[in-house]
């Protein structure tokens, strides 16, 4: 038999079982459209935390406050203030930390700005210059204040884009924070929000203006120091480095006493990174569970209708056909409908991605190797369930297949 | 082509089926049904034959075995003088496709085509033009021009029957194997049934006709008689 007849053959007794044949490329289509979006959905989860962590600032270590005991009890971690001007000057000292880049001491509170048009309220940070390059941010507009400002306690603002556009301010203008005026000197690059905080909302003074001003305080005490290691693979030693010089000017022996904690970005991209690793194994298991449905579907459809081609084969044999005549039909019909359900399955999964991001506000990212997998794993399911029941139907006597209940 | 210590009777040629000894049994131990024993035939091209007997007197199995659907447990079985135990399965298929055609008591028409789609199957698996002009040719001998896109469920079983005959016969074969034809069918069905099968004869084509019903039987030339397997030959009435 020829192929062109065969195919016709296929074709046929495709269009002769409808029911089985739609069931069949059902079943395909849900796998395969299951597997592309729920894969999806987790790539662009994962690939947005990442992108938010990484705006972060990997090199960046912070160090805050540890716990104080007072009278036998320990408070919680942050309840003591114990970070110095002193700290601050040893962790930029080079000699002691070669692998600290900058240092920032930040001191921060909730204080009033007022423009000549409207007032806002907002998180103020006092800093040093050491601020801009540990949070790895940059200016839109202006420069950031100057060491020497700070020495000077100078009545100078930077402002995040957002505190900016409400206040309806620019470089130049004039900002009235906790009744003082502060001259804008420049406007930060936005960088969006990471997960509850908006970035872009917030002011930055000196450190010294701050503790006179805004949030009061010893000037001697800071509530955190910021530091970033010089590349992201020295972060490990630049931790080492403070941790060993923050002991030593506490004269803390015990490290299980210490009074500061040091924690890094890089620690919570490795948390965030196997958590949206977790998610995306979660997914993907939610998927291979809806191939797996989707393929037993296919497998019991096929399975059902083995009596009735069991016969049908022994009826084509007794009339003349060849085993490789029939293993040639079959293999036909399923590849077709395997085909058509994986076609259809790519086409609904797009669609899914398309759809879901504008119904839903889910995002989802659609990659080549969920495709291509499901796709695989569907069609040969598919196949697989198709043609062995009738490779094996087609090698036993016609009389027997022609008899099979 | 005739295995060695079988000596040719008469006209060899003319000799389509030969069974020398031939056996079937089933199962094994106490279970074992000897359903064809060492039975021998011969049928020459031309004859209307017909194997009757009771129920579970080995009928269809012997006509499983004459129509290569099944093979035998011992003896010699030469098919227009060739061996057919010697043959592989696409040589069994092309004599099946080409030599016999087949007629079932349960009609084993495929639901899902047409009338026309049925008799074209056996040409599928041959070389063959006009395809569908050749099934429109085997309906019309038997009469159903009028039925040739009705599916099975839509046609009475008299028809489904000749549909049947018409798909055995669309090849030209030698020989058409018909177990039971009439099983299934009343009697004015029945009667249409044998008078194409008597009509295939007269035009030259050798039938050998199964059944228990010696009416039916009584229609062929030459009648033999299964009981427990086994064969003997009866004049026809
Ligand atoms: N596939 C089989 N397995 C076991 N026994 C069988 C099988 N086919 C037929 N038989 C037995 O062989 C005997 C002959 O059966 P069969 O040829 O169908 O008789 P008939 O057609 O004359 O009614 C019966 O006893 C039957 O039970
Ligand atoms: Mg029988």
């Amino acid at each position: 038999m020829n192929l062109l007849r065969t195919f016709d053959t296929g074709m046929r007794g495709l269009l002769g079982h409808r029911l089985r044949s739609i069931l069949t490329t059902l079943g395909i289509l849900f796998g395969v459209a299951a597997v592309i979006c729920t894969v999806g959905i987790g790539t662009a989860s994962a690939d947005s935390v990442n992108s938010r962590i990484a705006a972060l600032g990997t090199n960046l270590l912070t160090v805050s406050p540890g716990s104080t005991t007072s009278f036998g009890v320990r408070g919680g971690s942050g309840s003591a203030n114990t970070l110095t001007m002193e700290d601050v000057a040893g962790l930029a000292d080079k000699q002691d930390a070669p692998d600290v880049a900058a240092v920032a001491p930040v001191v921060s509170g909730t204080a009033t700005l007022v423009s000549t048009s409207t007032n806002w309220s907002t998180t103020v940070n006092g800093s040093s210059p050491g601020w801009l390059v540990t949070n790895a941010r940059s200016l839109a507009a202006g420069v950031f204040f100057t060491q020497q400002q700070v020495n000077q306690h100078a009545q100078v603002v930077v402002l995040g884009t957002t505190t900016a556009q409400d206040l309806g301010v620019t470089v130049g203008s004039q900002v009235t924070i906790s009744g003082a005026p502060f001259d804008v000197v420049g406007i930060l690059t936005a960088t969006g929000s990471t997960g509850f905080t908006n970035n872009d909302d917030l002011a930055v003074v000196p450190i010294t203006t701050a503790q006179d001003q805004i949030t009061g305080g010893s000037p001697d005490s800071v509530q955190r120091i910021l530091l970033s290691a010089t590349s992201s693979a020295t972060i490990g030693s630049a931790y080492l480095e403070a941790d060993q010089l923050l002991l030593q000017t506490h004269h803390i022996t015990n490290t299980a006493t210490a009074d500061f904690n040091i924690t890094s970005a890089s620690t919570l991209a490795s948390t965030a990174a196997s958590v949206t690793t977790t998610l995306t194994i979660l997914l993907a298991s939610v998927a291979a569970i809806s191939l797996l449905v989707g393929g037993i579907g296919v497998m019991n459809i096929m399975l059902v209708s083995v009596t009735e081609r069991t016969q049908e084969i022994g009826l084509r044999k007794a009339l003349g056909a060849t085993p490789r005549d029939l293993l040639r039909q079959f293999l036909i019909e399923a590849a077709t409908l395997s085909f058509i359900g994986g076609v259809l399955g790519v086409g609904a999964g797009l669609l899914a991605g398309f759809l879901v991001p504008r119904l839903a506000g889910i995002a989802v990212t659609i990659t080549a190797t969920p495709v291509i997998i499901s796709v695989c794993v569907a069609a040969g399911v598919g196949l697989i369930f198709g043609v062995y029941p009738a490779a094996r139907a087609a090698r036993l006597a016609p009389i027997a297949a022609l008899r099979a209940e | 082509m005739v295995a060695a210590g079988f000596a040719p009777e008469g006209d060899v040629t003319a000799e389509i089926i030969r069974l020398a000894d031939v056996s079937k049994i089933y199962g094994s131990g106490d279970a074992t049904v000897h359903a064809v024993d060492h039975v021998s035939l011969s049928v020459k091209e031309g004859d209307f034959l017909a194997v009757m007997g009771p129920s579970g007197s080995g009928k269809s199995t012997l006509m499983h075995i004459l129509g290569c659907l099944d093979i035998p447990t011992s003896g010699e079985y030469l098919f227009a003088g060739e061996d057919v135990s010697r043959m592989d399965e696409r040589e069994l298929a092309s004599i099946r496709n080409r030599r016999i055609g087949f007629v079932f008591q349960q009609f084993h028409l495929l639901s899902s085509m047409s009338a026309w789609r049925n008799v074209e199957l056996p040409l599928l698996y041959r070389a063959a033009k006009d395809r569908r002009q050749m099934a429109m040719n085997a309906l019309a001998q038997v009469g159903l021009t009028d039925r040739i896109t009705h599916r099975p469920n839509e046609l009475s079983g008299g028809q489904q029957q000749r549909v049947a005959i018409a798909r055995a016969l669309v090849t030209d074969p030698t020989m058409i194997l018909a177990d039971e034809p009439t099983g299934n069918l009343d009697s004015k069905a029945s009667r249409e049934v044998l008078d194409i099968l008597t009509g295939l004869n007269k035009s030259g084509h050798t039938i050998v006709l199964i059944t228990h019903d010696p009416n039916v039987a009584g229609v062929a030339e030459r009648v033999v008689e299964m009981a427990d397997g086994r064969l003997r030959d009866r004049v026809a009435a």
